[in-house]
């Protein structure tokens, strides 16, 4: 699409043997510092997925060492009822995916951390004391889909209400769970 | 006087009125007690502090903002805002819809420039299919998100002049966001969350006669803000409620991801138009302005001019605008012209199956990012292959934002509480989503 600024004709020729070298440089560096990593490439955009116990040493290189000055967003993917969902060699897929967007102002350059995080354990370190603007986002992410930043200064709901049982966008949290209550009815919950 | 004296006192007290005897004296109180307080409160020592409630419903927290303050007297010393009060699940909503209908929820996030919404949700969507839209349809899209800038920006001046104390400016900047309503109206048939970017184009082709009505419009703009100009920002008043209040750095706008006007207050010439350029911003002449000072003033100031840069983008918009198609020309993508549905059976087909079902869309996920009035607004989208997204998410820049409250507020006085909230210019539909 001619107004992605990030995307470059796919120069690899097909005759290259044995993995594929790594287009971005930064990404390069994290599969390199943290064996495990995966890289690919998504719509042009570098995207590395890594191990949700080494987060906090990937944020902290990337703040420190690569000039990744800002972390544009966090987000949680529910995949519980994705059936041809997108896979990638060598990551081993789980429920839950945590994706953090990296912004790097100086080298005007960007980066997505995925972490796979499952169902029967859904923590994961919190970025709030290498980045402190993971703070909403990450209480967002807790209130919407439950997952638990460990190290969050306040880790409580954001958006739903204090004591809402449930997270909403979770897949199996279906919409019109609570019913709409008219005037008179009985309380939902 | 020490506690066990009034405490024998009180107990002496208690038992006289137990019994029924005799008229009652209360305690005497004296000038002395009153004015140093001795006895008559509680110790009040240094250091007790008190924590109020400023809002949900006040009139300048831009909706439903709630802010926990912690005062001494008039000090602010923490501010922690609390939000939610308007939370729709419009992301919930998103992965329900097809992603013909998406335009129509993500457009009411912010609902005051909608068009950066609608634009950030339908590139996602284009880049997922790797489909790219019309020359024409990209310059009609970057005119209509720098006219929505302009109302965004003339909305700021209205409500932060009335929050601040120039009332007058409420009506000022209302009268000229209203031409740039019209515009709207004219172009897109609606005045607000108008739904005219879609994924493959946009909704319609401008109507006749649209270049002069909207260089009317950028004439009517540019003079209003020339006056606002005049009317603020030498104004001794004005200065003594803006200048130096509400101070960020830069390092603390991008540890806390804030960005836009904010980060651009503090000296960091940072906008997603020239940094990363999406739409032919970068066949356009314009500058980013941006000043040092990061205070109340400087956030005014920054939006005062950036709406003259838009005026400027909207000019050349008109006078370079390019022919042809305003839309892709595929069927399974963007519905037919209405005359064909009459006459063609497939045209008619497809535009049942494109509003019943809608496109899918290949499996896969990529984050856009642009330049909204407010910052950086961003689209997460994930695809399945099928016609809904599993996971729609918009990164909205006021959600980001309202976290600079605390640096900007800590050590503020109450008034001037008010002053910070409305130069963060939260729109809250964005941050509760």
């Amino acid at each position: 699409m001619a107004d992605d600024p990030a995307r470059e004709p796919d120069h690899e020729s097909a005759e290259t043997e044995g993995p594929a070298p790594i287009a971005d440089e930064v990404a390069a560096v994290v599969v390199e510092r943290f064996p495990g990593s995966v890289f690919a490439e998504s719509h042009g955009q570098p995207v590395v997925y890594v191990d949700r116990s080494v987060v906090v040493e990937v944020a902290r290189m990337l703040r420190d060492d690569e000039q990744f000055t800002m972390l544009v967003d966090t987000v949680v993917v529910d995949h519980l009822l994705d059936g041809t969902r997108l896979r990638v060699d060598g990551v081993e897929p789980e429920r839950f995916e945590v994706v953090m967007n990296f912004l790097s102002h100086a080298r005007n350059r960007r980066l997505r951390i995925v972490c796979q995080v499952p169902e029967s354990d859904p923590t994961i370190a919190s970025l709030v004391p290498v980045y402190p603007g993971a703070n909403f986002p990450e209480r967002e992410s807790y209130d919407l889909f439950g997952i638990t930043f460990e190290g969050h200064p306040d880790m409580t709901r954001i958006l739903m209400p204090d004591d809402w049982h449930g997270f909403p966008l979770r897949k199996d949290d279906a919409a019109a769970r609570v019913p709409v209550t008219f005037k008179g009815d009985p309380s939902p919950r | 006087m020490s506690d066990m004296t009034h405490a024998s006192e009180r107990e002496e007290t208690r038992l006289e009125r137990q019994t029924d005897e005799g008229a009652q004296q209360l305690r005497p109180i004296t000038r002395e007690m009153v004015i140093a307080g001795g006895g008559m409160w509680p110790q009040d020592d240094l250091g007790d502090t008190m924590i109020i409630n400023m809002g949900p419903q006040h009139p300048s927290t831009h909706g439903v903002l709630r802010l926990m303050m912690e005062l001494d007297g008039e000090d602010v010393l923490r501010i922690k805002p609390v939000i939610g009060y308007l939370h729709t699940g419009m992301e919930k909503t998103g992965e329900e819809l097809t992603y013909v209908q998406g335009t129509t929820n993500v457009t009411r996030m912010d609902y005051a420039s909608n068009f950066a919404n609608e634009l950030v949700y339908s590139l996602a969507v284009e880049r997922l299919l790797d489909v790219d839209v019309p020359e024409r349809a990209r310059w009609i899209r970057m005119m209509m998100c720098e006219l929505s800038r302009m109302a965004s920006h003339l909305l700021f001046q209205a409500t932060n002049g009335m929050d601040i104390g120039a009332v007058s400016m409420m009506l000022y900047g209302w009268r000229e966001r209203e031409e740039v309503l019209r515009i709207f109206e004219f172009i897109t048939g609606l005045r607000m969350n108008c739904n005219y970017i879609r994924p493959g184009g946009v909704a319609a082709d401008l109507p006749d006669g649209w270049q002069q009505r909207i260089l009317d419009a950028c004439d009517t703009v540019c003079a209003g803000v020339a006056e606002y100009d005049e009317l603020l920002s030498q104004n001794p008043i004005w200065l003594e409620r803006t200048v130096g209040i509400g101070v960020i750095t830069t390092e603390e706008c991008l540890e806390r991801s804030i960005t836009g006007p904010i980060l651009r207050s503090t000296g960091f010439p940072w906008d997603l138009r020239k940094a990363q350029p999406y739409l032919p911003y970068d066949e356009v002449d314009f500058d980013v302005i941006y000043t040092s000072n990061g205070d109340v003033y400087d956030r005014y100031r920054i939006r005062l001019y950036e709406i003259l840069e838009s005026a400027k983008i909207v000019r050349q918009c008109v006078e370079k605008m390019p022919d042809g198609d305003f839309r892709v020309q595929d069927k399974k993508l963007t519905p037919p012209p209405r005359a064909r549905i009459d006459e063609s059976m497939e045209a008619l087909i497809h535009h049942f199956k494109l509003f019943t079902e809608g496109f899918k869309v290949p499996a896969g996920e990529t984050y856009v990012a642009i330049e909204s009035p407010r910052g950086e607004i961003g689209c997460y989208m994930v695809s399945d292959g099928s016609g809904k997204p599993v996971r729609m998410h918009i990164r909205g820049p006021s959600f980001y934002n309202l976290q600079s409250i605390d640096p900007m507020g800590s050590d503020s006085l109450v008034a001037d509480a008010v002053a910070i909230v409305s130069s963060i210019d939260p729109i809250m539909g964005e941050v509760d989503r």
